[in-house]
């Protein structure tokens, strides 16, 4: 079917507790969102078979829709006047997703590209193999030996180089014999994408013991990566033995009009689709209850392209790994984010009763805010994580120049400039479903820090890995619906960079507001305020003290347009680079309160 | 939705247990359906393949990788014993030679002429699987494990730490709300396990341990105490492994909580009886909760699975598993149809539950409420 013929779309998002169905119509010349439906998942006993899941939320969206979409067990495409649907596409993240071991030579080249590989098609790295990671060769077969992953892409050094490291690395492999994750009678897949002058040292190595195929390299040469064919194998794999595995999923592949994408791999294309589109920089955060991803689209300064990253942090979540966000962030760094005292023992119970029991939810204000403070930490570390990881490509030589010998930059340098950043998305039960959105942008801008200007949104019911997987089919309805049904802007944050004196002007602003509003008010370090303001444009001139940036350089005015949201328009200067919190409990106690109150974030003023 | 489902932790007096006991490689059942085991006999055996160890023979001889393969003196496939020479150079007139030793005995399985690498694999390890409870083989899985089954009373805690043991069931506590205290430990504890009330403190556990006790059941433990037993912070609840000599299962969280009295009470009447207890928690995708089993000997009247859970009723007896009330057993008195605003701020589904303790109706969302399974 032509896209342009296509006038209903049933996607649904395979989580590991819930099975979401949104269905997309076309509406004159557009494409919108018309109603969700969602059902508990159904690949574990008693039911294991995913389709059921499927099946019932598609249910709740034909019942919601008022009109027939199944009839009996299958969904009717295409459509036929008003029954069924046009197409029907799938993502997944069941049954633990798509877990991987990558393995490279040299740990910051060949192995970070091969993760970068892994990750961005959507998988969870259970580890990085390297010859240069510190572990002996017996270790590293331990390891291999005691993890089971989905599968393992094999990778390393360039085409015209050495064989020696990345044949070595296959030997270790084919002596650990590593078993897959599920199902015990089948071989485990391994990807090899290195130096292709080795492809038959490694076929001899690995093709008996394990099901091998070879792509072409991921590092061809130093200055360039080639993650295309790695992870469009991985996804091939993923269906053809991950899913396969998985009970149901060959009737829910034979249901699916396009492959069913790992739902992490379908939000990376999405936010690749929106931010080439719109020729804009994003940075997008999924908190889930047990692993957070954050992924984010920037320019290479170098190379002047945008480059996607993603990043799973696979223990920093908010139910089942809550008490790995207390382990990792340490109890002082959540007390900083807590606006009253509290037992430390009692604290420390209360995450791990979390931990045991994911699915409560707080009832009390101040449990609330205690889940909003671990809330923040654990996306504060989930955004190191990334940081560290979404860099340019380490180990390229350049060429320096003498003017070149003042400025400090190396190769692998992170990609993340939050003074450049455009757009904040945040997603995820904690984030999506606070009761109030001024609590939502409090927590991104408290624990992302955006400098400059940026706007602030939520996914509100996370449908961008729905939107993804329809991005691969239709990009035009994928984007319409993404701005126009996915996103709910919340405003703008407007935070200067910069050291001031305590008590001296900090940064000014004029702007004037929809409703006609006249606003030219300074700030010193240490404020914030709220301007409530709908998302239209406004005029706006920053105006920072000297030495101090809000996108224009150092001490530059800057004249914008700017938009305000459901929340408004956020003043934050309590300074960036360094972002200080008192150390006295008492004045850090009240300064959170009096933030909270000046943006309206658990009652308005 | 009149109905909310909130399954809670099975405690049941009178069951039939089925426990599969799987071999982690393929090997061989020994055992045939129909036997009577014993907890401690072994059901199964494999071998899991031997360690491996590379060296690297190249570097050992500094010499080309390319060049090995005529100066090996064990041919690959062969057996090798520690100290014995794998490969040699020939030296100068005879005289210089290098030699490569082998740090291990095994087999050598594989020589690389492109790395220069060799393999080692040791000899394999034998593994072996225990029935773990009394009772009747009732089911082989070929070359993998068996199905043992047995008629017992089996209880469910919420969280433990430590792996199977078996032993006998010893009350320390008068009642569902005394805590264990050290002064209630004595060397009668000793091959047993220990069941108390609300709470165990880190020293009382440590006493426990200390004076060889094999497990404990209690309501409820600090959880900042749990890092202090194990060496290192549990940061998700997939336990089991832990090097510990006491098995230690949570019944109702972390805390001081009061025991729930059904299971307080079901291990009350078995005291002085065997029993098999794991540790073992998984809170995520297939569940696996800590568990006591108590073999039951003679006529047993089985009862009946909790097929009724089917949802939350006004009648309903149920217990509140988050702050503020955490712990407090009450009933559901109304279940509201409409979402409710909570204190929070947050819309939810809600029940109405007149609580034990103080005798008020308090409005609770569904989530926070665990249903208690009548018998």
């Amino acid at each position: 079917m032509k896209p342009e013929a296509i006038k209903s779309i049933l996607a649904t998002d395979c989580g590991s507790t819930t099975t979401k169905a949104i269905l997309i119509e076309k509406q004159g010349d557009e494409y919108r969102l018309v109603v969700r439906g969602e059902a508990p998942t159904t690949v574990e006993a008693p039911f294991e078979d995913v389709t059921k899941g499927v099946l019932n939320a598609a249910k709740e969206v034909e019942e919601l829709r008022g009109r027939q979409i199944l009839d009996n067990d299958k969904i009717i495409t295409p459509q036929k006047g008003d029954k069924g649907v046009d197409i029907y596409i799938s993502t997944s993240s069941a049954g633990g997703g798509l877990q991987m071991v990558v393995s490279g030579i040299v740990k910051a080249m060949s192995a970070e590209s091969a993760e970068r590989a892994a990750l961005g098609a959507g998988a969870i790295v259970m580890d990085v193999l390297a010859s240069n990671d510190g572990r002996l060769p017996h270790e590293k077969i331990q390891r291999i030996r005691h993890l089971r992953p989905d599968m393992i892409l094999l990778s390393g050094g360039t085409d015209s180089g050495n064989i020696k490291g990345v044949v070595e690395m296959s030997e270790l492999l084919k002596a650990a014999n590593p078993k897959p994750r599920l199902g015990i009678n089948y071989k485990l897949p391994v990807i090899y994408a290195g130096n292709q002058k080795a492809n038959d040292e490694i076929r001899k190595n690995l093709s008996k013991e394990t099901d091998l195929s070879i792509v072409a390299n991921i590092r061809p040469v130093l200055e360039r990566e080639n993650l295309g064919p790695a992870r469009d194998k991985i996804h091939d794999l993923f269906m053809e033995h991950v899913m396969a595995q998985a009970p149901g999923y060959k009737k829910l592949m034979d249901m699916s009009d396009a492959p069913i994408m790992p739902t992490p791999g379908a939000v990376g294309e999405i936010m690749q689709v929106i931010a080439k589109k719109e020729g804009i920089t994003v940075l997008g955060v999924d908190i889930g209850g047990a692993t957070t991803d954050v992924f984010s689209v920037f320019k290479d300064l170098e190379k002047g392209e945008p480059v996607f990253n993603r990043t799973v942090s696979a223990n920093l979540g908010m139910s089942y790994s809550i008490s790995n966000v207390l382990a990792s962030a340490t109890l002082p760094n959540i007390l900083r984010w807590v606006p009253f005292e509290i037992d430390e023992i009692d604290l420390r119970n209360r995450i791990g009763n979390k931990m045991i029991r994911p699915t409560t939810i707080p009832q009390s204000l101040e449990e609330l805010k205690i889940e909003q403070a671990i809330a923040r930490e654990a996306l504060r570390l989930s955004f190191i994580q990334h940081k560290a990881f979404a860099v340019g490509l380490r180990g390229v030589q350049k060429e320096r120049t003498i003017s070149d010998a003042f400025d400090q930059s190396s190769s692998g340098e992170t990609l993340v400039n939050m003074m450049d950043l455009d757009i904040l998305v945040g997603s995820g039960g904690v984030l999506s479903h606070a009761p109030r959105r001024h609590q939502s942008a409090r927590m991104m801008i408290d624990s992302f820090q955006p400098e400059g200007v940026t706007q602030i949104a939520v996914d509100s019911i996370f449908m961008m890995p729905q939107l993804g997987v329809l991005a691969s089919v239709h990009e035009k309805a994928a984007t319409e619906v993404f701005n126009k049904d996915c996103l709910l802007r919340l405003g703008t944050c407007i935070a200067p960079v910069g050291a001031i004196k305590p008590g001296k002007e900090y940064m000014r602003i004029r702007l004037t507001l929809p409703d006609g509003k006249m606003i030219d008010k300074a700030y010193t370090l240490g404020e914030m305020e709220l301007f409530e303001a709908p998302y239209v444009a406004m005029e706006a001139e920053i105006i920072p003290a000297r030495g101090v940036d809000v996108g224009g350089g150092p001490g530059q005015v800057v004249k914008t347009k700017i938009y305000g949201g459901l929340v408004g328009i956020i003043i934050d200067a309590r300074g960036r680079r360094p972002f200080v919190l008192p150390e006295n409990p008492v004045e850090r106690v009240s300064k959170l309160q009096e933030w909270s109150k000046t943006v309206n974030e658990f009652e308005d003023k | 939705m009149a109905h909310a489902y909130t399954p809670g932790l099975k405690v049941i007096p009178q069951t039939v247990v089925h426990k599969t006991r799987r071999l982690p490689l393929k090997g061989k059942v020994i055992v045939e359906v129909g036997a009577k085991v014993k907890a401690e006999d072994v059901v199964a055996t494999t071998n899991l393949p031997g360690n491996v160890v590379p060296v690297n023979l190249a570097n050992m001889l500094n010499i080309e990788a390319s060049e090995i393969s005529e100066l090996l003196l064990v041919k690959p496939g062969d057996p090798i014993e520690k100290n014995d020479i794998i490969a040699e150079t020939p030296g100068i007139f005879g005289l210089f030679k290098s030699k490569a030793i082998a740090p291990a005995s095994g087999t050598l399985e594989a020589v690389s002429n492109i790395t220069g690498q060799a393999i080692i694999r040791e000899a394999p390890a034998p593994v072996s699987v225990q029935a773990y409870i009394n009772g009747t083989v009732t089911g082989i899985i070929e070359n993998e494990g068996v199905e043992i089954s047995t008629a017992a009373s089996f209880i469910q805690g919420i969280f433990g730490i430590g792996g199977e043991r078996r032993g006998e069931i010893l009350i320390l506590t008068k009642d569902t709300g005394t805590p264990i205290t050290e002064d209630m430990i004595s060397s009668n504890c000793k091959g047993k396990i220990l069941v108390g009330g609300s709470f165990l403190s880190y020293k009382a556990f440590m006493k426990a341990q200390r004076l060889g006790a094999i497990g404990i059941v209690v309501g409820g433990f600090n959880y900042s105490d749990i890092k202090q037993i194990v060496g290192y912070d549990i940061g998700v609840a997939i336990t089991g492994q832990e090097e510990i000599e006491t098995t230690l299962i949570i019944t109702e969280g972390f805390g001081e909580v009061h025991m729930a009295k059904q299971t307080f009470d079901l291990l009350s009447s078995h005291e002085g009886k065997m029993a098999s207890m794991n540790g073992a928690t998984q809170i995520r995708a297939g569940v696996i909760r800590p568990e006591i089993i108590i073999p039951l000997d003679g006529d047993i009247k089985l009862t009946a699975a909790p097929a009724e859970l089917f949802g939350m009723e006004p009648g309903t007896e149920v217990r509140v598993i988050r702050a503020p009330y955490f712990g407090m057993l009450g009933e559901v008195t109304d279940l509201p149809h409409a979402l409710q605003r909570l204190e929070s701020g947050s819309l939810a589904r809600v029940a109405k539950v007149k609580l034990y303790e103080t005798k008020k109706e308090v409005l609770l969302p569904r989530a926070n409420l665990e249903m208690i399974e009548k018998q």
